[in-house]
């Protein structure tokens, strides 16, 4: 395999099509449609199925459909489509069939606008629709990542029958790099063994998230929360850069987190033990990490596009122990490093470390 | 809930059973309530094309909501409205399986009609079965899209002002408009006439659909004794009378080809 030029929205679809993926449904929306234009093409050249809904609404219910018979199903969405999707994320987690969702972050509330944003964090991480559930949330910061963790997704979705989100952004959809994907994987065959099939010489599978008697119910949440915990345990991802001597650290994740790199080089070039922490899965947050370089740096920075959405994890992991500052930037504006180099040297200053 | 047991004594051959695509549990649904005998007659069309084996049902949001405790094939349950979303998502994987939805008036003609109306437009090769008793059961009596001028619902005390509420909506109608669609009918499951009719009309939409023609839905007149207000007699007498008078037992749309179908 080589590396090409690829735009991050037709390279994570096409990361899709490699991995086996049976089934697509999406609905146009900036800044992710090319990944539906592509996956027009594709999946119909390779006999699969791709389908262009009446509504991001239509489009998770043809998800969590075709996800009941047990195929490898995607969506793709930004904010907007993503809000409308939150029915069928509840009614996906409830029947633990599992789904790939793809959210390439733009810049709200409302409709907003289309430039890159991260202020879908608590939405996807906390409160991706009702009732007790987490998706597991990855956060890729460049093109390769984000073509690594559409089958790394897969994976996880179908080990641990769960909603997996990609949390993009904007600039990781419209931008290009160069990047290698995955050799063709075949569509699997086998059909899972809760999955509806048609009762042939069975009894019938029902797939639902209906439970009905508080206790029958509440057996679900538990056997969901034991899971969530299991996920917790083993799926709990981050990079670090140059965080063994560091003094002050950056958190960041993806595009913000990809800026950092930038800050870090710079900081470090004026003499400042800058090390950067970049969760990769934002749910499971990466807290016994983040935790332990609590421990050791003097202060840690937060960058964000939002208002600050990650940042109540931090504070909720580091607990005080060392001084927190917040760099953000909303509707679409990107950190700039000058800027968050500000902010590092001030509070570089601020722990005496400068 | 209970368990009926049909046993057939030694040396005597049956002429009546209950259908395979039925299961053995008594239903929750009220007395006089019609969802029961549109079960049988789904289990009875499932058994006589011989594809239980080979079917995979959307049950929806509302009084029958548990369809699939007294259909014996796969199910799914749908969020509110969007079974035929889910069917589409299911079909497309497996074209050759049968797929149907069954939809209340309020799942289909309120929350869902965006799902319904784009699946019989693209031609969905799925069967819905479509119960319009013009009110909302499960919720406890409010008005549904259905629910007829002046008719008092928990939501409408004074009668439905269709100036202030909008006018019910005539599904049927609408879909038979869709070009995806090859067969739309609606009748009447409340004498034995009807539901006679109602068991032909959904054989031919399951037909429609196993011979890959197109979008079929069979909307069903009926009845809800328990938020009219009536006894079980009166209220098939009323849903004749009052939803037949508004809503025309007829086929607003049948092809050629679903014509030709041996029902």
């Amino acid at each position: 395999m080589t590396e090409q030029l690829l735009k991050g929205n037709v390279a994570f679809a096409e990361a899709a099509v490699r991995n086996g993926l049976r089934a697509y449904f999406g609905y146009p929306i900036t800044p992710q449609s090319e990944a539906l234009e592509h996956l027009s093409g594709r999946m119909i050249e390779e006999g699969r199925v791709f389908l262009q809904a009446e509504s991001e609404i239509a489009a998770i219910n043809m998800v969590y459909g075709a996800a009941c018979t047990g195929v490898r199903v995607m969506t793709s969405t930004s904010g907007p489509g993503l809000a409308l999707m939150a029915e069928g994320l509840s009614y996906i987690a409830g029947s633990e069939v599992p789904v790939v969702v793809v959210n390439m972050m733009r810049g709200g509330p409302g409709l907003g606008n289309i430039q890159p944003s991260q202020a879908d964090y608590n939405f996807m991480t906390k409160s991706a629709g009702h009732g007790d559930f987490h998706p597991l949330v990855l956060a890729p910061a460049s093109i390769q990542e984000i073509i690594d963790m559409v089958g790394l997704a897969f994976e996880l979705a179908e080990k641990y029958r769960t909603l997996v989100m990609i949390a993009g952004d904007g600039s990781i959809g419209q931008m290009m790099e160069s990047a290698e994907l995955p050799p063709m994987q075949p569509v699997r065959d086998t059909v899972p063994e809760w999955a509806v099939s048609g009762a042939k010489g069975r009894e019938p599978n029902v797939v639902t998230s209906l439970y009905l008697g508080a206790e029958k119910l509440e057996a679900l949440n538990l056997r969901l929360q034991a899971k969530l915990a299991e996920i917790k345990r083993n799926e709990t991802r981050s990079v670090e850069v140059a965080t063994e001597d560091a003094d002050l650290l950056l958190v960041a994740y993806g595009t913000a987190g990809r800026i950092c790199v930038s800050v870090l080089r710079e900081a470090r070039r004026q003499g400042l033990n800058v090390g950067l922490f970049r969760p990769q899965t934002l749910w499971p947050y990466p807290e016994e990490r983040l935790s332990e370089l609590a421990d050791q740096v003097k202060g840690m920075l937060v960058v964000e596009m939002s208002a600050g959405q990650m940042l109540e994890d931090v504070q909720r992991v580091v607990q005080g122990r060392v001084p927190i500052r917040f760099h953000g930037r909303m509707g679409g504006a990107i950190p700039m490093v000058d800027e968050i180099l500000v902010d590092a040297e001030s509070l570089a200053k601020e722990i005496g470390q400068w | 809930m209970t368990l009926i047991k049909t046993e057939i004594p030694e040396g005597m051959e049956p002429i009546y059973s209950y259908p395979e695509s039925l299961t053995r549990l008594s239903t929750h649904y009220c007395p006089g309530c019609v969802h029961g005998i549109v079960h049988r007659l789904i289990a009875e069309v499932l058994d006589e094309l011989g594809v239980r084996e080979n079917t995979i049902g959307v049950a929806p949001v509302g009084c029958s909501v548990l369809i699939y405790n007294y259909i014996n094939t796969d199910f799914v349950g749908a969020s509110h409205g969007r079974a035929p979303a889910m069917a589409t998502g299911i079909k497309r994987i497996y074209p050759d399986k049968v797929v149907f939805t069954y939809q209340g008036d309020g799942d289909i003609a309120a929350i869902g009609t965006a799902e319904i109306i784009h699946a019989a437009n693209r031609g969905e090769l799925i069967t819905t079965v479509a119960i319009n008793n013009a009110i909302y059961g499960m919720t406890g009596g409010q008005m549904a899209p259905t629910t007829l001028p002046g008719m008092v619902t928990t939501s409408t005390p004074t009668g439905r002002d269709c100036a202030v509420a909008g006018y019910p909506v005539k599904l049927s109608e609408i879909l038979a408009q869709t070009a995806g669609a090859v067969y739309i009918t609606r009748e009447s499951a409340t004498d034995i006439v009807g539901i006679r009719k109602t068991k032909k009309a959904i054989k031919r939409a399951f037909l429609a659909q196993i011979h890959g023609l197109g979008f079929a839905c069979v909307e069903v007149l009926a009845t809800c004794p328990t938020n009219w207000n009536l006894d079980p007699w009166e209220a098939m007498q009323w849903s004749r009378e009052h939803l037949g008078g508004f809503y025309p037992v007829e086929t607003f749309k049948m092809t050629d080809e679903v014509k030709a179908l041996k029902v």
